[in-house]
């Protein structure tokens, strides 16, 4: 009996020990659903993974950039108003041609017919989902978000490339901008007309938002 | 240590009277008889919420309740039966189960093991309350998708999120202690390869809900920040990503599934062997099939969004694995066949559930084959056929697998035999009754039913109809089972002492019923397996 029982007494030395180990596990496991944030976006951003494009410039270098005047690749620009979203939101043209390696720029308009200042944020997609990493934008309203105050308007351009990688399959990319609502997640770049002009990328489209405030 | 050095003073007391016996108790049968109720209690309260739903489906329109409120019936039904029902039905076989395989004296933490249960009444209060605030219950799905979760949902989703954590909590207690037990705890002589088939499954299925448990916890206080703190996980406008919330939660989601199947597995792989007269086919093939499924259910979470727009690439690999896993779960299967292959065959009750199982099963599985083929999901996707798979598997396989472990060792557990005809019934009627319910699911579903929706089309009237029925029938025979369980405790004739004829494995070994202590010395184990 009593060897059964300090032997009991061991197996339940060891089966604590086991338990803090196993235990830490289930920690780590909390912080990895936490690390799959940056993870997906690290994936999305490798494979194109949605018809994610770049979130930041591209930098462009005109000297080492060749330009395939052999194809041509229509670039179409659809404008879609999340919910309730209600402002106006549409681009020039629906679609330009580019050759790819040509840098072009395309230009985008926002209106605010409400009677309060809105923050609004615009969210690319571009398909077929495995061309994202062809385009290239090194100019891009999408890039910050834009503060109209009540009836302002804005022009919105957007600088891109089609890298002269593109599948040769591929005639067609359509890049769709989804306009949501960012009133209440303003980033202080959109809040603050010091915070604007350091940032330096798109000069007379930043001087009508400081006139906003 | 103060607990064991008093335990070995009043070895041989049973239980304390009245209500804190049940409060206080660190006894394993007890904590594994409070879980099996709890989850019958939640199994009927899930129950009647989808018998809810079929009542509004019997016929097109609307007649019974509001789509907002059928909305929350069908959510609710979901989370009551995986969380509440399904889970920790195993929960407490382990805990019947598990120390008396082993030949141990107890869960290796008695007192988390009482914590862990008692968390669950609380969690499942906390969920059920939400049908009483403004704004309903959760209306979001079982699967609850950012950004209906989030964005449009209910206030009472933060009771939701709230009561996951405690569910979430409880479980992973449970597996620790689960984990502990079978790798500490064991008689000497039993070697990992010498435990019985229902001691694998479960340290297999402890440690899936360690890997994702956590995880679940995770995307569901992702979701609390989204709501309360102004963050945007899964907020497209700040920055996030609704379809990164369908990749965490599935990542939690698919190991989730074969939780809720492989103790199924392991109680099947003892109730064949007992009433085939034959031992197990196969022994090691099983245990391995059993790790392959696991490992191999982390890597096949995207097969749920194959229509969310993923490169093909991605697609193809998702379907492959899926398909894969088809190769162990076959192996499982004809294992069992192989089993029964000339046995002498009784057909008990325990027996009749789990050949169902297997027969239903495998047509589950097959259905989850054809899910799998990505261009053909994007017919499949959202419907009803999905409706009806997931039930094949989840009602015919682990509810199936429960019954059938219930009865099998029942009358060890209480010393009392149930009657024999009305099992019989309760199974027959159990049959009918969801096949019913469920067959005629895989033709709407093919015809373009989709899932989640209180009216249809009118050319659906007719499986609605005969599904309708069938959950009739299935549900309130369950009233029967509840029925036959009451009257065998209450003046069921005694169990002998072999209550089988070959059954294996040390709980059979302890006197009916089971007495409130057992194996305080570890009993004698001889290897049955040439090493």
């Amino acid at each position: 009996m009593t060897s059964a029982s300090s032997l009991a007494r061991a197996g339940q030395q060891r089966a604590k020990r086991t338990a803090i180990r196993v235990a830490s596990v289930g920690v780590l496991m909390f912080g990895f659903a936490f690390a799959l944030v940056p993870l997906y976006d690290m994936v999305c951003n490798a494979i194109g993974l949605n018809g994610k494009t770049n979130t930041d410039a591209y930098s462009y270098d005109s000297a080492r950039t060749s330009v395939d005047k052999t194809r041509l690749i229509r670039v179409e620009f659809l404008t879609i108003n999340n919910d309730y979203m209600p402002w106006k939101f549409y681009a020039d043209k629906s679609s330009v041609r580019v050759h790819p390696g040509e840098l072009k720029t395309a230009t985008f308009h926002v209106h605010n017919p409400t009677d309060r200042v809105m923050v609004g944020q615009a969210v690319p997609n571009v398909a077929p989902s495995q061309t994202a990493r062809y385009f290239h934008k090194t100019e891009c309203f999408c890039f910050e978000q834009q503060r109209l105050a009540p009836g302002e308007s804005l022009e919105m351009p957007l600088r891109f490339l089609v890298d002269t990688e593109l599948p040769a399959g591929i005639r067609t990319i359509s890049l769709s901008y989804t306009l949501f609502d960012a009133s209440d997640y303003a980033s202080p770049e959109a809040s603050g007309l010091e915070n604007q002009v350091g940032l330096g990328q798109t000069v007379p489209t930043q001087e009508v938002i400081g006139r906003g405030q | 240590m103060a607990e064991a050095t008093a335990s070995t003073h009043i070895e041989h007391s049973g239980p304390d009277a009245g209500i804190t016996r049940w409060l206080y108790t660190t006894n394993h049968k007890d904590i594994g008889t409070l879980y099996l109720w709890f989850s019958f209690l939640m199994f009927l309260f899930g129950g009647v919420l989808a018998l809810v739903v079929r009542a509004e489906l019997f016929q097109p329109g609307l007649q019974f309740i509001e789509p907002q409120l059928f909305n929350q019936m069908t959510t609710m039904h979901g989370l009551i039966m995986v969380f509440g029902a399904i889970m920790p039905a195993f929960v407490g076989f382990a805990n019947w189960l598990i120390p008396m395989m082993v030949g141990a004296p107890d869960m290796a933490l008695p007192r988390m093991n009482n914590l862990s249960f008692w968390i669950l009444p609380f969690a499942f209060a906390m969920l059920a309350s939400t049908f009483l605030m403004p704004g309903g219950a959760p209306d979001f799905g079982w699967t609850f998708y950012a950004p209906l979760s989030t964005t449009y949902a209910p206030d009472s989703v933060t009771f939701f999120i709230l009561a996951i954590h405690l569910m979430g909590a409880s479980s992973i207690m449970g597996s620790i202690n689960i984990i502990a037990t079978i790798l500490n705890m064991r008689t000497p002589g039993m070697k990992l390869m010498d435990m019985p088939l229902f001691v694998w499954s479960w340290l297999i299925t402890a440690y899936l809900l360690i890997a994702v448990m956590p995880v679940l916890a995770g995307v569901v206080t992702m979701m609390l920040f989204d709501i309360h703190f102004g963050t945007s996980f899964f907020n497209a406008a700040g920055g996030g990503d609704p379809v990164l919330f369908q990749h965490v939660f599935w990542f939690f989601g698919h190991p989730e599934v074969y939780i809720m199947i492989l103790p199924a597995f392991g109680i099947v792989s003892h109730v064949i062997p007992a009433f085939s007269r034959k031992p197990l086919f196969g022994y090691s093939s099983m245990v391995y099939a059993m790790a392959a499924i696991a490992i191999m259910s982390m890597v096949v979470w995207a097969h749920h969004m194959f229509t969310v727009g993923m490169p093909t690439v991605a697609q193809l690999i998702f379907m492959y694995l899926t398909m894969l896993i088809a190769v162990p779960t076959g192996v499982k299967v004809f294992n069992w066949i192989s089993t029964m292959w000339r046995g002498s065959i009784t057909y008990e009750t325990p027996m009749m559930f789990a050949i169902a199982f297997i027969i239903l099963f495998t047509l589950g599985g097959f259905t989850g084959i054809m899910l799998a083929i990505a261009p053909a999901d994007y017919q499949y996707h959202d419907t009803y056929f999905v409706v009806a798979h997931f039930h094949y598997v989840l009602v015919a396989g682990a509810l199936f697998g429960i019954f059938s472990g219930i009865y099998y060792w029942f009358p060890k557990w209480s010393g009392k035999m149930y009657n024999e005809g009305l099992a019989k019934l309760h199974f027959w009627l159990s049959f009918i009754g969801f096949n019913l319910t469920f067959f005629v699911q895989h033709f709407s579903g093919l015809a373009g039913m989709p899932r989640r929706i209180p009216d249809y089309a009118l050319q659906f009237a007719d499986f609605n109809m005969i599904s309708s029925i069938g959950a009739y029938l299935f549900g309130f025979s369950q009233l029967l089972f509840l029925f036959i369980l009451v009257s065998a405790i209450r003046s069921g004739k005694p169990a002998t002492q072999e209550v089988w004829d070959n059954a294996e494995g040390l709980e059979w070994t302890v006197p009916t019923p089971a007495p409130y202590h057992t194996f305080e010395t570890p009993p004698e184990f001889k290897s049955r397996r040439a090493h």
